[in-house]
């Protein structure tokens, strides 16, 4: 029984089969992602503590946040806190290309242990980093003292309370979802591409320059947009479990200040304009790598 | 020849020296929480002893006992496996959508997709939760299960993998009689294996671990996930870490066995193809 082929349908553009295959995962997404996602933004307009009834302010929400001096300190940290951001996706590629070594023994071992700090996340990790991060018996400032440097006061100082925040995100997450991305799509380079490129004389850094990093360039591509993505808006278990917002706000994000002003405070609609706003950044920043990923991605 | 053979063994060698290195400092908070799983209650904040000077192995029963473990562990497993199932399927329809057919507007609905993912989720709580409302389904399964199943995440990533793949074999197909669906599930799919297995990786660990929704969202015992439920050692037991680190540890084997058994797709793609830089 042939039904419609392909060749049929090329003419009149695929619209009635993509229809069919968006349907299942649009309507879900229509009703719990987008629809949520509009209400929330419009909040931004109101007045809002869920007790008494919302009150339509216009942009007064966001004038405040305009003066409002912490904001303007929360996203300091946001983007400071970002800055691992590229060495994580470097190491990520790194450990990829180490476990994707041919004649490599053992590999299910090493990359399950690689994924631990992924799965280990939540309570148990604060905790544990807490204590790695105690300023006279914790692991980090014993193994310094090896080295005779004198460890700084890590969670408590107000310098050292973020780099300790991205150290310990750096370790989370370098041998997790990033890494396994990396695999599949270095999975995905043929051999041939470097037989091709040995043959005409590459070495191994070229190799890497013109095969690898171009043929990966659509995971990467994926990486750095999720990546940037999260990072704007996380922060927030990690400020309100491990620090507690740290010495004297240092560790508080955005996305803890809207949690901060929603869940604390009761100000819905300012918190809601604390939103709008993280979610242009991030709009206005993807579409820009977007641009970007247009001209530089290559797909096969 | 010797001199050969020992600069590869050195190479080797420093080769694995490296990767156990990595490994020991990246495992090194699973062991601690496992190690202090097993302790008394006194000796886990005492930094002079590294291991239980008696090992507890009625902590994990006692775990058990405390609090209605079973019933956690069952609704975790049923939710996660649910949401993860859904959000496969659905995302690999709509990511082929994206990736291989054609038609208007494609782009801008992706861009949409792709908007969605960058609204800070603290937000989406209180929308979601007032549709839930009103739809009675409140401290019910449908709850766990709805908003995270059709998230654009999964698309978004599904769709970036198809891309990949050379559109000659679309083409091939075509050629073969395959209509559309039969494209999507006898060849893309297939090929799309080491994405759907890290997809579900992602999904199955992000549900597992989920905490702030699960806890607005059901308010009875019976319903109540592993992380909501483990949380309550917290408040009735003044923070028992040894058995909190028990509960923790029980929690996360389940994850562990799914990423073993999803990792062999993405391993055997590896093997087949081989890699050499």
């Amino acid at each position: 029984m042939r039904t419609h082929s392909i060749g049929q349908h090329l003419k009149r553009g695929e619209f009635g089969a993509a229809i069919l295959f968006l349907l299942p995962n649009i309507i879900g997404f229509l009703g719990f992602t987008l629809f949520p996602i509009i209400f929330a933004l419009g909040l931004s307009l109101f007045k809002w503590n869920l007790l008494t009834p919302m009150e339509f302010v216009r942009f007064v929400n966001f004038k405040e946040l305009m003066h409002d001096p912490l904001f303007w300190k929360y996203l300091y940290n946001t983007i400071f806190l970002m800055l691992g951001i590229p060495i994580s996706i470097a190491g990520s590629l790194l450990l990829a290309m180490l476990l994707g070594w041919r004649g490599l023994r053992g590999v299910i071992f090493f990359r399950t242990l690689f994924y631990l700090p992924t799965i280990t996340s939540g309570i148990a990790l604060f905790i544990l980093w807490r204590w790695i991060y105690n300023p006279d018996f914790g692991l980090m400032n014993r193994v310094l003292s090896l080295f005779g440097i004198q460890g700084p006061n890590w969670l408590i100082d107000i310098h050292w309370a973020k780099p300790a925040l991205i150290i310990m995100g750096l370790w989370v997450s370098v041998g997790g979802v990033n890494m396994l991305l990396y695999l599949a799509g270095l999975k995905n380079i043929p051999l041939e591409m470097y037989e091709a490129a040995a043959i005409d004389g590459a070495s191994h850094w070229q190799q890497f320059r013109y095969v690898t990093w171009p043929l990966l360039s659509p995971t990467t591509f994926f990486i750095v947009i999720m990546s940037i993505i999260g990072g704007l808006q996380g922060g927030f278990e990690t400020a309100f479990i491990l620090t507690g917002g740290g010495p004297a706000g240092a560790t508080k994000t955005l996305g803890y200040y809207i949690y901060e002003k929603g869940f604390v405070d009761f100000q819905m609609g300012y918190a809601a304009g604390i939103s709008c706003i993280l979610f242009l950044i991030i709009f206005i920043l993807t579409l820009i790598q977007w641009r970007i990923g247009q001209r530089t991605v290559y797909y096969q | 020849m010797n001199i050969i053979r020992t600069k590869q063994m050195m190479k080797w060698g420093i080769f694995y020296l490296v990767l156990f290195v990595v490994s020991f400092s990246l495992s090194v908070p699973f062991l601690w929480m496992v190690v202090t799983a097993f302790k008394q209650t006194e000796e886990v904040f005492d930094t002079s002893k590294l291991l239980p000077t008696k090992w507890m192995w009625d902590n994990f029963s006692e775990v058990w006992r405390q609090v209605n473990f079973g019933t956690y562990l069952f609704n975790s497993l049923f939710v996660a496996t649910t949401v993860t199932i859904l959000q496969v399927l659905t995302s690999s329809m709509a990511a082929f959508a994206f990736s291989r057919l054609r038609w208007r507007g494609r782009n801008i609905v992706f861009l949409l997709y792709l908007t969605t993912l960058m609204v800070p989720y603290q937000l989406i709580m209180v929308p979601n939760f007032i549709i839930m409302r009103k739809l009675h389904l409140v401290n019910t399964y449908w709850a766990l299960i709805l908003p995270g199943a059709f998230t654009a995440y999964g698309t978004f990533m599904l769709r970036q993998f198809m891309l990949t793949i050379p559109r000659d074999i679309d083409d091939a197909a075509a050629i073969d009689g395959c209509g559309y669906f039969g494209t999507w599930w006898r060849i893309i799919m297939p090929l799309s294996k080491p994405a759907l297995s890290t997809l579900t990786i992602l999904v199955s660990l992000s549900n597992w671990q989920s905490f702030t929704w699960p806890l607005i969202v059901t308010y009875s015992d019976r319903l109540r996930t592993l992380p909501v439920g483990l949380s309550y050692f917290q408040s009735s037991y003044s923070m028992d870490y040894s058995l909190l680190m028990a509960g923790s540890t029980m929690m996360i084997i389940p994850l562990i066995i799914v990423f073993i058994l999803c990792q062999r797709y993405v391993v055997e793609g590896i093997q087949l193809g081989g890699f050499k830089v």
